[in-house]
C-alpha cells in the first residue's frame, strides 16, 4: 500500500479540486478531501477531517495538507483525538503544490517521512540545490556518475505529468539521480527547472542502481515520458 | 456561594449560549472588519448545539463532565478557528477539573489556566498578537491574584478579559485571518478576544 493524503480546505470545492489534480498523477494513492463545514458552508469540519483520515489510512500513514489557519487547527485537534497520532503528519506546505508533490512521492511507494519531506520541499532555486555537496562536489564525480542527455520532444516540455513520470521512475531505484543538477526525485524541483520542448535534460545517477536508473529514464524519454 | 458545582457549570454554559445568540451580529461585524465575518454565527451554532446535548447529560454531572461535553461539541460544530481553539480550552479545562464535584477558587484558577494554556498551545499566539490570548492571559493572571473567593476570582477574570479585549483595538494582528490585513487591522477590536470576555463575563454573572 502507499501513504495516504488528506486535503483540508475551507472550501469543499478546493479540497475536491486538489484531490482531482493530485490523483491524476497518483492513481493508486488514497487521497481524501475534507473541505467545508458539515452544512456545506465555508469553514472546516472536525468530523469531516476525522472521516477523511480514516479513509486515507492504509496502514502506512497519512500526510495532511491544509489551506488557511483553522484548517491547520482543526487537523491538529483531530490529531489529539487520533488513536495513533504518530502515523499522521501535517505538512507545512502550500496545499496545491504540496499535495501534488506528496501524491507523486507516495505513488512511488515512499515512506511517511519521505512523503512529508516531498510536500514540504518548496522547490528551491536550481543554484541552491546545486550547492548541495552530494550533487556538485567533486566526490560525486569521482563516484563515476552514469550520464544521459536527452533533448525533450514533448510539446510542453517537462511539465507536471511527464515530470511526475520521471520522479516516479527515479524514485524506484537505489540511486541518487539528478536532472540538470537538481534532485530528480523531487517533483517541485524538477518542475522549477522549467524545461521546455527542445531543451536538453542532463541526467546523472550515482549509487548502487545508477545504471538501471539511467536505463529506465532513457526508456521513459524514448516514450516521450508517457505522452 | 462556596464552590462551583455541575449545576452551576450548566447555568454558565446556558448563559453563554444566550449571550452569544443575543450578540451574534455584533461578534460577526467585528469579524467582518478584520476576518472572515463568521465568528458570531459559528459560535452561535456551536453553543446552540451544546444546549441540545446538555439535556442528555446525567443530572448530577460534575463540572468537568459538562466542560468536556462543551469541548467536543464545539470542536465538531463551530467550523472556524474558534472551534478547535475554544474546544481545546474547554477540553483542557475539563481535564484540570477532573471529577471534582465542586470547584473552589484554587481549582477554578487551575481550570482557567489550563484553558488558556490549551489555546496558546493550539493557536501558538502570544500576548500582543491581537487574538483571544490577549483576553485570556490577563484574565488568568487576575484570577490567580484574586484570592480564595470563587465569586471574586470570576469577577477578576471577567474584568481583566474585558480590558484585554478592549486593548486589542490599536494592535496589528500577527495571527489568524486578520494578520493578512497588516496595518489595516489596527483600530478594530479582535472578535475572539471579545467572545472570550463574553464567556468569562457570563461566568461572573451566573449565580
Amino acid at each position: 500500500m502507499t501513504v495516504g493524503l488528506v486535503i483540508v480546505s475551507h472550501s469543499a470545492r478546493i479540497a475536491e479540486g486538489v484531490v482531482e489534480l493530485a490523483a491524476q498523477m497518483a492513481p493508486t494513492v488514497r487521497i481524501a478531501p475534507a473541505g467545508g463545514t458539515d452544512d456545506g458552508g465555508i469553514g472546516t469540519s472536525f468530523d469531516a477531517v476525522q472521516a477523511a483520515l480514516a479513509a486515507a489510512e492504509t496502514g502506512d500513514g497519512v500526510v495532511v495538507l491544509c489551506d488557511l489557519g483553522s484548517a491547520v487547527l482543526t487537523a491538529e485537534t483531530a490529531l489529539d483525538f487520533a488513536e495513533d497520532p504518530e502515523r499522521i503528519r501535517i505538512a507545512d506546505a502550500p496545499i496545491v503544490e504540496g499535495a501534488v508533490a506528496a501524491a507523486v512521492t507516495a505513488e512511488s511507494g515512499a515512506s511517511l517521512a519521505e512523503v512529508l519531506a516531498a510536500a514540504e520541499d518548496r522547490g528551491a532555486p536550481v543554484a541552491e540545490d546545486a550547492a548541495l555537496p552530494s550533487v556538485a562536489a567533486p566526490a560525486a564525480a569521482e563516484d563515476a556518475a552514469v550520464v544521459l542527455e536527452v533533448v525533450l520532444r514533448n510539446e510542453h516540455g517537462l511539465h507536471a505529468r511527464p515530470a511526475a513520470e520521471l520522479v516516479r521512475t527515479a524514485g524506484g531505484y537505489d540511486a541518487r539521480v539528478t536532472v540538470n543538477g537538481v534532485d530528480a526525485k523531487s517533483l517541485l524541483r524538477v518542475l522549477a527547472l522549467g524545461l521546455d520542448r527542445g531543451s536538453t535534460a542532463r541526467f546523472e545517477a550515482t549509487g548502487e542502481q545508477a545504471a538501471e536508473a539511467i536505463a529506465a529514464i532513457e526508456a521513459l524519454a524514448d516514450a516521450d515520458f508517457g505522452e | 456561594m462556596s464552590g462551583l458545582d455541575g449545576a452551576w457549570t450548566r447555568r454558565w454554559i446556558e448563559a453563554i449560549a444566550a449571550e452569544v445568540a443575543a450578540r451574534k451580529s455584533e461578534l460577526t461585524s467585528l469579524d467582518r472588519a478584520i476576518g472572515d465575518g463568521d465568528h458570531g454565527e459559528n459560535l452561535d451554532r456551536g453553543f446552540q448545539a451544546v444546549l441540545g446535548k446538555l439535556d442528555a447529560l446525567e443530572a448530577d454531572a460534575a463540572p468537568g463532565a459538562v466542560l468536556k461535553l462543551v469541548a467536543t461539541t464545539l470542536i465538531s460544530t463551530v467550523g472556524g478557528a474558534a472551534g478547535p481553539l475554544y474546544g481545546t480550552a474547554f477540553l483542557k479545562g475539563a481535564m484540570a477539573a477532573g471529577d471534582r464535584a465542586e470547584l473552589d477558587a484554587r481549582a477554578l484558577v487551575e481550570v482557567l489556566t489550563a484553558a488558556r494554556d490549551g489555546i496558546v498551545a493550539r493557536g501558538k499566539a502570544e500576548p500582543g498578537d491581537k487574538t483571544m490570548v490577549d483576553a485570556w492571559s490577563p484574565a488568568v493572571d487576575a484570577a490567580a491574584a484574586a484570592g480564595d473567593d470563587v465569586r471574586g476570582v470570576l469577577e477578576a477574570a471577567a474584568s481583566a478579559a474585558e480590558e484585554g479585549a478592549a486593548a486589542t483595538e490599536p494592535l496589528v494582528a500577527h495571527k489568524g485571518r486578520a494578520s493578512y490585513l497588516g496595518e489595516r487591522a489596527a483600530g478594530h477590536r479582535d472578535p475572539g478576544a471579545e467572545s472570550t470576555a463574553l464567556i468569562l463575563r457570563a461566568a461572573a454573572a451566573t449565580s
